[in-house]
């Protein structure tokens, strides 16, 4: 299949997997330099959709499942965060960490109905049970419905950092997406992420050979779903709002389109492609609905001519793995 | 006037209404994407933009050319129809070697471009259609009032439905269409040209939204985002009946919108969500979905 780049195919291991460390390292530099030269706050925002856009490539990436419904795991971490540290008054720590386990439980439910069935089917019954979720945030009391949950507080991490403090919180969300991204290289440089990647070669096979490819997916599934959590419920902390946009069907569109934009299945990619879209939001707002048209016009840009992507493109023109 | 259940029988028959309308919607769209799926192996995203788009067409001609309902309801699936032909041409037939995955993607794009540029020129807010004269009114059945529009909808796509089983598995024309389904390359082998008719049945599945669209005008008004919710419980359809069968899909479209209009009746707060609940429980007890195979 040609929207992998395969890392075991091309030559020259030793060189490559230096070159994914390198490219950690530069990019983590950048990130370091970055609140001095730009917006804290749009870095701070473009990091939290990374990590969102890295937890949906786990999947597509590494395990071949298109999930079209991730604004899910996302949308119900960042409201339930955002109920933990305004109403029930938890610490961000902790307020993150619930939400996390919100869309952990979330992904384990969601993730073992969806993986009864494959392919396109994948990809539909992810989307509905999103949608559904959406109608229960709409419906549901504490999210507050169309005005979302607002004016959260930042509070205090560990009763030490004021997250006031926006270079404060920059430091919190630069270590949650790091930590997000060394989970990731861990999961898929691990025996488990080996047996992911022979069932999005060939499912079958990998069955024969004896693996339970159920489990494996659906561990997979709630992986993702976690660090999407992540993402969600430190956003919430972070820009002081939950509302239904981040459990909207366009918002699962969007992770899509910033992975595919970077490049499927390459690590880097979905942090390149979200920084792009961000990036291009920003700069379009004033557009309005226009934004929604090129998004469109990216994504079928994207599928005709450039099924590489930013990150893909890159390495696969320089032979290394990225 | 009586009860049932303790509803009143006007508002247990008005939703059971409603829920056959919104089947027909359901089984039309539905329909529609199984037999593009069968042909094209792509799940057709643009599907809700495309019911969008018959309905958007049916008011611009009203206002710009003076053409009525009637006229519309041939019209409009041609022009959309006509439309999805240029798609298919344009877009589509370069992805059938790639994995399905790109189809969806791409189609995902094309629904947003369509939508995007609607919201620009008519707004989010709904344009009302007017309904002809000859279909305004209703019969007063003693126990509840049947609108005579709402009778026509169920009897026209229902009349579609059979009319569309009945092409495909009674038709020559159906035959090839199901052996190219199940081996394009025997058939063209036979010297029968599977890229034309690929692309013609992508032009009638989409003739098929736009004609549900046109439907859909006067009872919702014209949104450019009325499509695209739809399109999402339209899948979780898909995937209650499976995409193999036509008359599962048609049954299984009108079957949910039934079952849709009684919640509303019993139990309202879980009206938006009890097709999604329903999939989910077909998925636990019959994976492959009610009258899919295992693939």
């Amino acid at each position: 299949m040609e929207r992998v780049v395969d890392p075991t195919t091309q030559k020259g291991s030793a060189l490559r997997a230096q070159s994914q460390t390198i490219a950690f390292v530069v990019m983590t530099v950048a990130l370091v330099i970055a609140p001095f030269v730009t917006y804290p706050l749009f870095v701070m925002q473009a990091l939290c959709f990374a990590l969102f856009a890295c937890a949906f490539n786990l999947l597509i990436g590494y395990v071949g499942l298109m999930s079209f419904g991730h604004a899910l795991y996302f949308g119900w971490a960042s409201y339930i965060s955002a109920h933990a540290a305004k109403v029930w008054g938890l610490p961000p720590e902790l307020a993150i960490l619930v939400g996390t386990v919100t869309a952990a439980v979330l992904g384990l439910i969601a993730g073992s109905l969806a993986i009864r069935r494959q392919g396109i089917y994948f990809a539909m019954i992810t989307l509905a049970l999103a949608q559904m979720m959406y109608f229960v945030a709409l419906r549901a009391k504490f999210t507050g419905g169309e005005d979302g949950i607002q004016a959260v507080p930042r509070g205090t991490l560990l009763g030490l950092f004021d997250l006031r403090n926006d270079m404060t919180m920059y430091v919190l969300v630069l270590v949650v997406f790091l930590g997000g991204m060394l989970v990731i290289h861990r999961i898929i440089h691990s025996p488990f992420g080996e047996v992911l990647k022979a069932i999005r070669e060939n499912e079958t096979r990998a069955i024969s050979l004896g693996y339970k490819t159920d489990n494996y997916k659906l561990l997979a599934f709630v992986l993702s779903a976690t660090l999407a959590g992540v993402a969600g419920a430190t956003k919430a902390i972070l820009l002081q709002i939950a509302s239904l946009t981040d459990v909207n069907w366009p918002m699962s569109g969007e992770v899509v389109l910033m992975s595919l934009v970077g490049g499927l299945g390459t690590i880097f990619g979905p942090v390149v492609g979200s920084f792009v879209i961000l990036a291009m939001q920003y700069k379009l707002a004033f557009m309005g609905e226009w934004v929604l048209v090129i998004q469109g016009v990216i994504f079928v840009a994207c599928v005709l001519l450039f099924r590489r992507g930013i990150v893909g493109e890159i390495a696969h023109r320089l032979h290394i793995k990225l | 006037m009586f009860e049932i259940f303790g509803i009143p029988s006007a508002a247990l028959f008005g939703q059971l209404l409603i829920g056959l309308i919104n089947g027909s919607f359901y089984a039309l769209l539905s329909l529609g994407l199984a037999v593009i799926f069968g042909m094209l192996n792509i799940i057709n995203f643009t599907h809700g933009a495309q019911y969008m788009l018959g309905a958007l067409t049916a008011y611009l001609l009203l206002k710009w050319l003076g053409l009525g309902y009637w006229e519309a309801l041939i019209v409009a699936p041609i022009v959309v129809g006509a439309i999805g032909i240029v798609i298919e041409r344009v877009f589509l037939q370069w992805l059938y070697k790639l994995d399905h995955l790109y189809g969806l993607l791409l189609t995902f794009g094309l629904a947003l471009i369509i939508e995007g540029v609607g919201r620009n020129y008519f707004g989010s807010a709904g344009l009302p259609y007017t309904l002809p004269e000859s279909l305004r009114g209703g019969q007063n059945l003693g126990f509840m009032f049947l609108p005579n529009y709402r009778v026509w909808v169920i009897v026209a796509s229902l009349t579609v439905c059979l009319g569309t089983w009945f092409i495909i598995e009674r038709t020559k024309v159906g035959a090839y269409l199901r052996a190219a389904t199940e081996n394009p390359t025997l058939v063209r082998a036979f010297g029968i040209n599977v890229p034309r008719m690929i692309t013609l049945t992508y032009g009638f599945g989409v003739a098929l939204a736009a004609f549900a669209g046109v439907m859909a005008a006067p009872i919702y008004n014209v949104s450019p985002n009325m499509g695209s919710e739809l399109i999402i419980v339209v899948f979780a359809v898909v995937v209650i009946g499976g995409m193999g069968s036509i008359l599962g899909a048609i049954v299984t479209g009108f079957a949910l919108g039934i079952i849709e209009g009684l919640t509303k009746v019993f139990f309202p707060e879980a009206s938006n969500t009890v097709i999604f609940v329903i999939m989910a429980i077909v998925l636990l007890v019959r994976p492959a979905g009610m009258f899919g195979r295992r693939a």
